[in-house]
């Protein structure tokens, strides 16, 4: 059954490897939703989060084919319930007499900030869910979406399981 | 001591145990040729007319002995001349280290003079690499490379080096022993009893290897497994020399071109087990028809090729050799009785088939390649290392060529060169000081003759066979079957004296069109220690048999043609 996966990659913190990572999917054929790359609190190693969707057996390949890569130290499927998953968005809006406090509204009750305010244009910051920033993307579209940029979805397990300590072992 | 990166390269490749190495020199190398130069009682270079001549012959070194093979070639078009070498040894998991010169670090990005980003290129065709931009990171590098190539499934690894890190110097330890290889992983006893329950049950097992077995160096253990499960043997044609051909369970390659008895005995199987397989789809035919009939036991040291290709009832990831004695060790004695009845019937009408294409196959004027692959395989020695590039000859020669011992079957299996065989054939030769025959055909020969140069230079103990049609024959084969007769681009109708050719290259050479000549020919090429080139004379329609159609199945398998 096709579903959305997340994945987290634990990956030796050297130029080159976000390459490897995503090279290994292209070369593949395997698609990417979308894909996060950040350093750990460690500084030898970075944190990927993949997003696919596939069935069972393609999330099988992805994972055993990552885990071939040299650079890569650990693969986690990541289980939607155990899983604490977020997305940063600014959204810049149009800013109007007629539309600026509904916009105002919107912002509240998202638990929205505007971060830049301008004679022509309002930017907006977002955290949460995907659905949860399609939502507000939906919302604000009727008050004049000017640019929007969200950075793909970082993904950590709730609980005392970690990675790095994965890998370790 | 203090050494320049150059020097550290080449105390590194001896004390990886490498003594030969074969390159091309180019500018950003020269550093690197330099050390060599200056430990050329400790490492032979092996001067090649090409950069991919040289990346097959590493590979050719590598497959032979199963030790690294070490090429170096410099940056830009040096480096890109490696590729298609490189990328046969990944798709047949052969362990090589490809060493490239680089501009220096300042010049990189700028499009400098002969710079490529050959990390970026050969990413896909490499199971790692590396660009070094410190000394100081180098021997670890090295070292590291050395190990990748030959932990688990082998592979290629790159190492680039900027040749101002080639200049600079640093402290070098020298370690005194190889790296090991990472140690192989072991299968889980309950995987390993769960597989040997399914054994138990099966009527009519069937074991099918492939390469695994050889990388594995598991020969002994498959032998005594299908003994002990009385079953019998079909392999991939990167299996090929892992048993002796002869060996009376063994059916020999299966596939596309595989043996008729091997084809159909797999597919009225119960349990096929594979063993270090990958399902290439040249083995396999129509993925949904393939194990309509019966189960997989699927054995492979590299967990990412469980089902990939094919989805198996059981999967068991780890080393083979350790695998099969322990399976051997679980399973009683099994008797299978109607099944090898039923085997022997099946080669028997497979003999009957191949004599009747044989019969049909003769030609006034021309040899077929029974004739051919008969009369070489009785003139060269048991141990002799047989090679072949790609198309017709070399599926013949998977077929019929009667191989005796590991290794000594090279052949590109996956990522199907032409152009492999001269290279391999020299890096062979030169690891084993064995004889290499070289089975070619008009075109593949044509892609690299060039390095007739390099084995009239090194006095490679080299038989070449042409079996030479005047034609593309394996994509003409394609063209009469499936494309209504349209010889599109695969009539050479070249004036090119194969003969003339080993001769002005410094090499010998003979024609033979008739079984008379031919074996004046065979007897005075092996009667002989250096290069020989055998030209002989074969129908353009002279076709593979038998053949599963592309994406075809055993229900369509060709082996007559009317």
């Amino acid at each position: 059954m096709e579903q959305q996966y997340v994945i987290g990659v634990l990956v030796a913190n050297i130029s080159g490897v976000l390459s490897r990572v995503s090279g290994m999917f292209t070369r593949r054929g395997f698609n990417i939703d979308c894909l996060t790359v950040g350093e750990t609190e460690s500084s030898k190693f970075s944190r990927i989060t993949v997003a696919f969707h596939g069935d069972d057996d393609i999330k099988e390949r992805i994972v055993t084919q990552l885990e071939k890569l040299h650079d890569v130290k650990e693969v986690e499927v990541l289980s939607p319930n155990e899983t604490v998953i977020r997305e940063l968005l600014l959204l810049k809006v149009r800013n109007s007499a007629e539309t600026r406090q509904d916009i105002m509204t919107a912002v509240e009750i998202f638990r929205s900030k505007i971060v830049d305010y301008s004679a022509q244009a309002l930017v907006c910051e977002l955290t949460g869910e995907s659905t949860k920033i399609d939502a507000f993307i939906e919302l604000m579209k009727s008050y004049g979406i000017m640019e929007i940029c969200r950075t793909g979805i970082v993904a950590i397990e709730r609980g005392e399981n970690c990675l790095r300590t994965l890998h370790e072992k | 001591m203090i050494l320049t990166g150059a020097e550290i390269v080449a105390e590194t490749l001896t004390e990886q145990g490498c003594r030969t190495v074969f390159g091309y020199p180019g500018g950003q190398v020269t550093d690197l040729f330099d050390a060599l130069y200056r430990r050329k009682d400790r490492i032979r270079h092996i001067l090649t007319a090409h950069e991919q001549g040289a990346a097959h012959a590493a590979d050719g070194f590598a497959r032979a002995t199963g030790q690294v093979g070490v090429v170096i070639a410099t940056s830009g078009p040096g480096a890109t001349n490696l590729i298609t070498g490189i990328a046969a040894a990944y798709l047949d998991s052969v362990p090589v280290v490809a060493i490239t010169g680089n501009v220096p670090c300042s010049q990189i990005g700028r499009d400098s003079f002969q710079e490529v980003d050959i990390v970026g290129v050969s990413m896909p065709v490499t199971k790692h690499n590396f660009i070094v931009k410190d000394v100081n990171e180098l021997a670890d590098t090295m070292r590291e490379a050395f190990r990748i190539a030959k932990s688990g499934r082998p592979g290629p690894v790159l190492i680039d080096i900027p040749k101002d890190v080639q200049e600079a110097a640093c402290e070098f330890t020298p370690h005194d022993a190889p790296v090991e290889p990472e140690p192989l992983r072991c299968s889980s006893n309950h995987r390993l009893q769960w597989a040997a329950d399914r054994i138990i049950a099966a009527k009519r097992p069937y074991i099918y290897f492939g390469g695994g077995v050889i990388a594995g160096n598991a020969s002994e253990e498959l032998l005594a497994f299908a003994e002990r499960l009385d079953a019998p043997l079909g392999c991939s044609l990167m299996g090929l020399s892992a048993v002796p051909s002869g060996h009376p369970r063994f059916l020999g390659m299966q596939g596309m071109h595989g043996h008729y008895a091997a084809s159909v005995a797999e597919d009225e199987s119960d349990l096929v087990i594979a063993l270090g397989v990958r399902f290439s789809d040249r083995a396999t035919g129509q993925k949904e028809r393939f194990s309509k009939n019966f189960s997989i036991i699927h054995i492979d040291i590299d967990g990412a090729e469980l089902n990939k290709n094919i989805s198996a009832q059981l999967t068991i990831r780890g080393d083979l050799k350790d695998a099969l004695r322990r399976l051997t060790a679980i399973i009683p004695q099994q008797m299978h009785p109607g099944w090898n009845t039923r085997i022997s019937a099946l080669r028997s009408e497979e003999a009957r088939r191949t004599a009747a294409s044989h019969a049909r196959q003769q030609r006034a004027g021309f040899l077929t390649h029974f004739e051919i692959l008969d009369a070489v395989s009785g003139a060269a020695e048991d141990d002799a290392v047989i090679v072949t590039d790609v198309g017709q000859h070399q599926m013949w020669t998977a077929q019929r060529y009667p191989l005796k011992h590991p290794r000594t079957f090279l052949t590109s299996g996956g990522l199907g060169a032409m152009g492999f065989g001269m290279g391999a054939a020299i890096g062979a030769f030169l690891a084993t000081g064995k004889r290499a025959v070289l089975f070619t055909g008009d075109g593949s020969f044509g892609m690299n003759l060039n390095e007739l140069a390099t084995a009239v230079s090194v006095h490679a103990n080299l038989v070449i066979v042409i079996m030479n049609n005047g034609v593309l024959g394996m994509v003409r084969q394609w063209q009469t079957l499936f494309f209504e007769q349209h010889y599109a681009a695969t009539t050479l109708n070249r004036k090119t004296d194969f003969v003339k050719v080993a001769e002005g290259f410094g090499a010998q050479g003979m024609h033979a069109s008739t079984p008379a000549e031919l074996e004046t020919a065979v007897s005075a090429a092996f009667s002989q220690d250096g290069p020989f080139v055998i030209d002989c004379a074969v129908n353009c329609d002279e076709l593979v048999l038998p053949m599963l159609p592309p994406g075809g199945s055993i229900d369509d398998i060709i082996t007559e043609i009317k």
